[in-house]
């Protein structure tokens, strides 16, 4: 008899539904359908069962083939290309459990690699703005039950966080939001008529790259002061408008996405931002918090966090102190400058999401990539790893994007002999032991 | 006579690239949701070409074959649209302002008709520029 396991939690974006229902087959090998995820999150859990998984390590050859290998070879070279590069790019994280960062970390540590997750490219930007001016934000329970102004600046929902809408922020009724989305104004500011903004009560279709100026006008609004007549293609009429009604609302809330952090600007327009929101504060409450992408890229940033006090871009070379510097010690920059010795990519694809330039400089140096599935990045690696999917054959532990902790749940067994990130980071790490005490690769 | 025009373009992610995505890097869905350019009906006017039909991309790092459909969710003229992958990131400048983060969004573009350009596959588009496919 299939049965169905119920509050899976999925594993696709940073929103970590967790009412997911998921029916296995009898033998707990095979996911049968998906009940409640978006299309993407369900689409993931049906990969599972596709046919022609990888499942044990490949080797390039000279001929640009691969073969394939055990998992202690894979492994044994891996812990060997570690020992011998004096600066490994350690990238990715976003997509594995934070179990399997910690033992990452330990391995960075000791070989001194440079640790880097998904937000370098993504919310890094927004990380940066919180060091220097700090975050009034909240959970998303609390947007649920209290947030009657709701804007979207720069993201798109609809489309990246497709659940968001409807369990957190335009349509739920919470306790003292008993109306939904009768009771909530909904705001969007993007330079496209997204969908995110078909569901909103106002569009504010700023030019692109003008989102700076836009919210300097906004908190020039909040203050009385004189605008010009346009800002970044918005009439002063409507920003002066719009000012008024959020100052009306009893709690609002500022998501903002990657048109802010990926445009001219970057960091500062974040900073903007939450200034904006910090100016709100004189009139009503007001929090901000960021659509975080990869389910679990906030965890990589709080275990980094936690372990060395910066959430990305970590450099452990010196191995006895971690440093950290945007443009320096991020993955993109050390990869244009052709700095890294090698590269170790975990639960990411740098290949299809870096720009090709950086891509072109990691190519030409010893790679591994460890990954369920096969991907742009596998295929310009000399080695990869196969391993279980966290939050689908393993569980383990994420962060949702408000920085809440949940615990995602194993749905099915992995394929026969398949090892989880945590199995193969550990066997790396005593291979990287044995190694050093023998004095180096 | 096709012409050239110059496009103001972002790269970002749509629903139908993340299932693509999660599909797998070598599905059909993740080709279908990548491998085509945004554009607003004003510019297809412009640029003299017919919706659907291939074309050059070229920004200054590089050039890439993508196929131009009209936009779904609106565009104004000026601004066209790359779902996030690897073709777009063919074109993505990898400049970051010592920020980290490479110019993914709002960076100038050439577009003009390629009707019998060929769109390279994902893995090949990343393949063929680090020079790792062997003839």
């Amino acid at each position: 008899m299939p049965k169905d396991v119920t509050d899976v939690i999925c594993p696709f974006c940073g929103t970590l539904c967790d009412d997911v229902v998921v029916t296995v087959s009898d033998d707990n090998k095979t996911i049968l359908s998906v009940k409640n995820a978006c299309a993407i999150g369900a689409e993931k859990f049906n990969h599972q069962r596709l046919p022609g998984r990888v499942k044990r390590p490949r080797m390039r050859q000279p001929d640009g083939t691969y073969k394939e290998v055990s998992y202690d070879e894979a492994i044994d070279w891996t812990a060997k290309m570690l020992v011998k590069s004096r600066k490994t790019l350690m990238y990715g994280w976003a997509s594995t459990s934070c179990q399997a960062m910690s033992i990452g970390h330990e391995i960075a540590e000791k070989v001194g690699g440079i640790v880097d997750n998904c937000a370098t490219v993504c919310h890094g930007s927004s990380l940066i703005a919180i060091e220097d001016v700090g975050v009034p934000s909240c959970t998303l329970g609390e947007v649920k039950n209290r947030a009657d102004r709701v804007i979207f600046w720069g993201c798109n929902p609809a489309h990246a966080h497709p659940r968001h809408m409807s369990r957190y922020s335009i349509f739920p009724r919470g306790f003292f939001t008993v109306k939904g989305h009768k009771g909530r104004k909904i705001y969007c500011v993007d330079c496209r008529y997204t969908d995110t903004a078909k569901c909103a009560d106002t569009f504010i279709q700023v030019q692109q790259g003008f989102d700076y100026e836009l919210l300097d006008a906004f908190r020039t609004a909040a203050r009385g002061e004189a605008l010009p007549d346009t800002v970044g293609g918005v009439p002063k009429e409507k920003i002066y408008e719009v000012v008024e009604e959020l100052k009306g609302g009893r709690f609002g809330i500022i998501f903002f996405g990657m048109g802010l952090t990926h445009t001219m600007g970057r960091n500062h327009n974040i900073d903007e931002a939450i200034c904006l929101t910090r100016d709100m504060n004189d009139f009503t409450k007001f929090v901000i918090m960021a659509m975080r992408g990869h389910w679990n890229v906030t965890g990589s940033g709080q275990v980094l966090g936690w372990q060395y006090g910066f959430p990305y871009a970590v450099d452990l070379s010196r191995r006895d102190q971690a440093r950290h510097q945007t443009g320096e010690t991020t993955s993109v920059d050390l990869l244009n400058r052709n700095e890294v010795e090698a590269c170790f990519y975990i639960a990411t694809d740098p290949g299809a999401h870096f720009p090709i330039n950086a891509m072109i400089s990691s190519s030409k140096k010893p790679t591994v990539t460890i990954d369920p599935h096969i991907n742009c990045t596998t295929e310009i690696s000399d080695v990869h790893i196969p391993v279980a999917m966290v939050g689908v054959e393993v569980g383990g532990c994420a962060y949702r994007m408000d920085n809440v902790p949940i615990e995602t749940r194993k749905v099915v067994e992995p394929p026969e002999g398949m090892l989880t990130d945590e199995e193969v980071l550990t066997k790396i790490n005593n291979r990287v032991d044995e190694l050093l005490a023998k004095g180096g690769a | 006579m096709a012409n050239k025009i110059t496009l103001n373009l972002i790269t970002c992610r749509t629903i139908q690239q993340g299932v693509g995505m999660e599909a797998g890097k070598t599905s059909k869905k993740y080709f279908d949701a990548c491998t085509i350019i945004h554009m607003h009906p004003e510019d297809f006017k412009k640029l003299g070409a017919w919706k659907n039909t291939n074309v050059k991309v070229t920004s200054s790092v590089g050039s890439v074959i993508v196929k131009a459909v009209e936009t779904r969710e609106d565009l104004v003229p000026g601004l066209a649209h790359i779902p996030m992958g690897p073709w777009a990131n063919r074109i993505v400048p990898a400049y970051t302002f010592s920020t980290g983060e490479p110019c993914f969004k709002g960076f100038p573009v050439d577009v003009e008709v390629a009707t019998n350009e060929r769109i390279m596959g994902a893995i090949e588009v990343v393949q063929d520029a680090c020079g790792l496919i062997r003839k």
